[in-house]
């Protein structure tokens, strides 16, 4: 690895533009003649539309137009299509509701749109919103996960009968009942895996413009690579040619998985522009934000294990319930289980699992992938198990998971990820030793003397990291030296510019500040282009850059032979130069002649420009993993959590950057962290309103909250991939909250408290304690 | 946001007078609980009387036992005072845990006391100091400032011009914070003036109060362990989702008895 090759801590190009106030966000697009939207947000979780009249609000001043659903659905605008696809044990598959724009006879949310105002300004458009009269009849409205599949439960969606849209299992429940039955221990427990709302930096925004002359609409908006979601608009919703659209993403303050949706608001403000003969521009108040991006989470499970004598695990039985919202969105429904949630298991060699989900409506805010998507949610549950497993055999947590754990690879689990590679026992003993875990009982009588309790508890976790199986990448040299990456990728925040740089470092020998990232057009992006979520860039994106390199290279070969007159089968290519025989070109020159068609080969063309449509073969997901050690102190008079000392070893293959994986570790780590201690999405349960829909009343976590993080790596390079890299985006999401509970619940061993529900905010832990305290302890 | 006149006062008499003119006005200090408010469309005021230019409204300053904070004094500057810290520590240490920098360069004391918020720090300030609120008709005791959620003596149009802080021989304050927003579950000041104790909580219920058991057990022995078994009558308070009315009782107690140890340290 030379200076700036694989493997070294660069630091980020992207950041002194970004750091410096030079970033440029959608927002800051300002077209000539633009004029301004807002969403008419519907003020009921669940209500029927008797009447809309807009007769006021149209004669407002400054305002051009108003759209309801009517105008949508006359003009032959599609419902917003949901491509997941599942069945039922009985073949019956995903109820799927449409999915209009705009809300058509009810809105089944808060915050759903319900009008979309178009004005010569923001003001103007919400004095106008406010003359729309709306005749709405309220109906009971239900938001409460545990209860969604009751008998009794208020119907979402009245055709369906119950809230259950699917039913999945991956076999018959009698399967497993049997095993517990004669199994010599068993336990059982009740968890929720909370909802969470993503909250980027950057609210929603979106700016679009119609041109007659070339019948092209073009759509700014953040998102995590547009082509899939500008394709669904032309292709499934507009019903136009998807040339005569185009999406541009520019940096984008967030993605976290939330952003890659195909929004109504983004249908309706593609649609609108062509309407209109003025550019549009819309942005969301943290407010809308709250209740226009999708969330995360929000699963309700019974969790059962059942043990062999040794304490090896012989079944697992895991029940969920997954609050997919009033409507589903791309992947909500499946996530728990085709999705993220296919990595149940996780680390242990589960010889039989019966896994039920049951994907159910609400009068919510639709969910969908965040951070993990699905895998927080069943490490979640796998830490739980095995840590009660430990106490009913009186075991360490250490031990009940180095008997349980996949030691040989490739290990094809129940749910049929083949686990490539791994060092699990290897990782958990590097973190016991980083974290020093033999120095705890030292720690925690220090704590005691200042009246705090101190607890110590692991999260070990395995993620399923790639995604879709294609992604398409392109370099190209540029006449004036440049080297041009159009990515199919989309980096919002995690540092491709740099990574992608070292890489043709690596293999091209290329200065890495010569190289340029183009991204997030739809214009100039390849035409496979499919873009960044799943911890995917580096094994996807990365991959194809190589492939994409060692074409250049082979071009290279015949361009520099031409040049030395030597044989292209005798060029060698290293570290930026060509070498035959005596003499040797370098790449610069080779890039230079590509440019000069009379100094190519007979036949040729240039320049050296090489697209690399990357297919992953089988079931190549790739399998990052690692362990999470966290020391938490308990206040025991104002039920206050508290980590004082976080370790966490990551093993997510070849560190390309050892810097940014850090970076990824903690943004994920901070996530996860906020899951489990902080951020607590409250609807009420009789109205369906979201009550915590601001900063004021939805916890973030702070960079207070936390120690100095110790972050290490333990790399088992993935066989499967020519980088050996694995994912490493959504790692810390996975292992903190498991080991933040376990870290308060073994400080609060004392009191003899078995599970408390994330967040563990102070109130819940001092219950918790009070309840113990009185004998009935949860 | 709605539209309003937009009007800045040069003096406390043409503030008065501008709001009195005006059919709805309101009074702009830091503007930290005004604008979102009116970026919500939550107020609609006619005019917005802005305070912060009048040089007669700034300033801190110790006469004898008293220590004066002018209405538009910013919480940084309360926070960052010497003199604050020589008469009152404990109020420095108030002003400085209030919001974020950016909130404690703007929000003033005059509009945090005339705001009321039963979460905000300072009511817990001026009642457990037993502070005197000056206002330009009259001067209102601490005990009768504060009178509801949201609510307090002040008349409408009546501007706030000072809060006069008698100075104690110790105080302490301690807040538990809100893992959102900041705001206090419950914060309480102690002080202790000769063998006279004031202990004035604010977060817990619909407006800042004294709990005289505790004082009265303090004023014989200035512990914590003297009011380890006091209990605030938890339907008194408020309960909500970020805190039951049961939890903030308890919290009353601990967050007191903690205050008291910050006095003494
Ligand atoms: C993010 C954030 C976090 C915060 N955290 C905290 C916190 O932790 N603790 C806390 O205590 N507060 C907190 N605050 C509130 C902050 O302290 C505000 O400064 C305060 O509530 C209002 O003061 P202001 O000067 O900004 O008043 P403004 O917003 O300008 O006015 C508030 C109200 O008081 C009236 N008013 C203002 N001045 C006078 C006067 N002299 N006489 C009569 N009426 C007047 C106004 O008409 C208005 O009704 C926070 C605010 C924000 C935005």
């Amino acid at each position: 690895m030379g200076q700036y090759g694989i493997g070294q801590p660069i630091r980020r190009k992207e950041d002194a533009r970004l750091l410096t106030g030079n970033g440029r966000y959608t927002d800051d697009v300002n077209l000539d003649g633009q004029v301004y939207v807002y969403f008419l947000r519907s003020p009921y979780a669940h209500a029927k539309i008797n009447a809309i009249d807009t007769t006021d609000a149209l004669a407002a001043p400054g305002v051009i137009a108003i759209y309801t659903s009517a105008d949508i659905i006359a003009d032959g605008v599609k419902p917003i299509p949901c491509e997941a696809n599942a069945k039922s044990l009985k073949g019956v598959p995903l109820f799927k509701p449409p999915r209009h724009a705009l809300a058509f006879e009810r809105v089944r949310y808060a915050g759903e749109p319900v009008a979309m105002i178009i004005a010569e300004s923001v003001n103007a458009g919400k004095d106008a919103s406010e003359l729309i009269q709306i005749d709405y009849e309220e109906l009971p409205a239900i938001a409460d996960t545990s209860r969604l599949a009751d008998a009794d439960a208020p119907l979402v969606w009245d055709t369906l009968g119950s809230n259950v849209g699917l039913h999945w299992e991956t076999q018959e429940s009698a399967v497993s009942e049997a095993i517990f039955k004669s199994a010599h221990k068993t336990v059982e427990l009740k968890l929720l895996n909370n909802r969470l709302v993503g909250n980027p930096m950057e609210p929603r925004c979106a700016v679009s413009e119609h041109d007659p002359k070339t019948g092209r609409t073009t759509l700014y908006a953040p998102s995590q690579g547009g082509r899939r979601v500008i394709n669904a608009i032309a292709k499934e919703i507009l019903n136009v040619p998807p040339q005569s659209l185009r999406m541009i993403s520019l940096d984008t303050g967030g993605g976290f998985g939330i952003r890659s949706k195909t929004y109504p608001e983004l249908v309706l403000m593609v649609w609108a522009a062509r309407k209109q003969t003025r550019p549009l521009k819309w942005r969301a108040d943290r407010g809308e934000t709250f209740v226009s991006d999708v969330h995360g989470r929000d699963q309700s499970t019974k969790a059962s294990a059942a043990f062999d004598k040794d304490g090896k695990l012989l079944a697992v039985r895991n029940e969920t319930i997954v609050n997919v919202g009033a409507y589903l969105s791309e992947n909500g429904a499946i996530l728990a289980m085709m999705g993220g949630g296919k990595i149940m298991g996780t680390a242990y060699d589960v010889p039989v699992l019966y896994f039920s989900v049951k994907s159910c409506f609400s009068n919510t805010v639709p969910t969908d992938t965040y951070r993990g998507a699905g895998r927080p949610e069943v490490n979640f549950i796998m830490e739980r198990l095995m840590e009660l497993g430990a106490q009913a055999f009186g075991i360490s947590s250490i031990e009940m998971r180095k008997r349980n754990f996949i030691r040989e690879f490739p290990y094809k689990t129940q749910m049929g990820c083949l686990i490539d590679s791994g060092d699990f026992p290897g990782t958990l003993d590097m973190t016991l030793d980083k974290g020093d875990y033999a120095g705890f009982e030292k720690r925690k009588a220090e704590s005691k003397a200042r009246g705090k309790l101190r607890g110590i508890g692991i999260g070990y976790y395995v993620e399923g990291a790639g995604g879709r199986p294609v992604e398409e990448m392109r370099v190209r040299f540029e006449k004036d030296g440049k080297v041009k990456i159009f990515a199919g990728t989309f980096s919002h925040g995690q540092g491709h510019d740099t990574v992608y740089s070292q890489l043709l470092n690596e293999y091209l020998g290329v200065d890495a500040s010569k190289v340029e990232l183009i991204q997030g057009d739809s214009d100039t992006s390849p035409k496979g282009a499919v873009g960044t979520f799943g911890s995917r860039s580096s094994m996807m994106g990365g991959v194809a850059i190589k492939r994409a390199s060692e074409a250049i290279v082979e071009k290279g070969k015949k361009i520099a032979g031409h040049l030395m007159q030597t044989e292209p089968s005798k060029v060698t290519f290293k570290e930026g130069v060509f070498h035959g025989g005596t003499s040797s070109v370098t790449l610069e020159v080779v890039a230079r002649a590509a440019q000069d068609p009379s100094k190519l080969p007979e036949g040729m063309e240039g320049p050296l420009d090489e697209s690399y449509y990357y297919e992953r073969q089988g079931e190549s997901q790739n399998f990052p993993n690692g362990c999470h050690l966290i020391e938490a102190e308990v206040d025991p008079d104002t039920g206050t959590v508290e980590i004082v000392k976080f370790t966490a070893i990551d093993d997510c293959g070849t560190v390309l950057n050892p810097l940014i994986v850090d970076g990824q570790v903690l943004g994920g780590i901070a996530q996860g962290i906020g899951q489990a201690l902080v951020e607590n999405t409250i609807f009420d349960n009789e109205t369906g309103q979201l009550l915590t829909a601001s900063f004021m009343d939805y916890g973030m976590p702070r960079a207070s909250d936390f120690p100095m993080i110790g972050i290490h790596f333990n790399s088992v390079p993935s066989p499967t991939n020519d980088l050996g890299v694995k994912g490493a985006g959504e790692a810390g999401a996975c292992g903190a909250p498991p080991a933040l509970v376990h870290a308060a619940l073994d400080a609060l061993k004392e009191y003899g408290i078995r599970h408390i529900d994330m967040p563990l905010t102070p109130e819940k832990v001092w219950r918790a304690i009070q309840a113990a305290k009185s004998g009935k302890a949860a | 946001m709605y539209n309003f006149e937009y009007r800045r006062a040069q003096s406390v008499a043409e503030a008065a007078k501008l709001i009195k003119e005006a059919d709805d006005g309101k009074i702009l200090a830091g503007g930290m609980t005004l604008i979102p408010t009116l970026k919500q469309r939550l107020a609609q005021p006619s005019d917005l009387i802005d305070i912060g230019k009048i040089a007669e409204l700034k300033g801190i300053s110790v006469s004898g036992k008293t220590l004066t904070i002018k209405a538009m004094t910013r919480h940084f500057d309360v926070h960052s005072s010497p003199e604050v810290k020589k008469a009152i520590p404990a109020l420095a240490v108030l002003a400085g845990g209030i919001g974020d920098p950016s909130v404690r360069h703007r929000g003033t004391i005059g509009g945090s006391t005339a705001n009321a918020d039963p979460a905000a720090d300072y009511p817990a300030g001026i009642v457990g100091l037993g502070a005197t609120i000056e206002t330009n008709k009259r001067k209102i005791a601490a005990d009768d400032f504060f009178t509801g959620l949201f609510e307090t003596a002040l008349e409408p149009g009546e501007l706030i011009i000072a809060v006069h802080f008698p100075i104690p021989d110790k105080a302490g304050y301690l807040k538990f914070a809100h893992l959102a927003s900041g705001y206090a579950t419950c914060g309480v000041m102690v002080s202790k003036t000769g063998n006279q104790v004031r202990v004035g909580v604010t977060g817990a219920g619909p407006n800042a109060f004294r709990v005289p058991e505790m004082e009265a057990a303090l004023a014989k022995t200035f512990t914590p362990d003297a009011i380890a078994n006091i209990k605030y009558p938890a339907d008194e308070l408020l309960s909500d989702m970020h805190a039951s009315a049961e939890y903030r009782a308890h919290l009353v107690t601990v967050i007191a008895k903690r205050a008291v140890a910050a006095a003494l340290a």
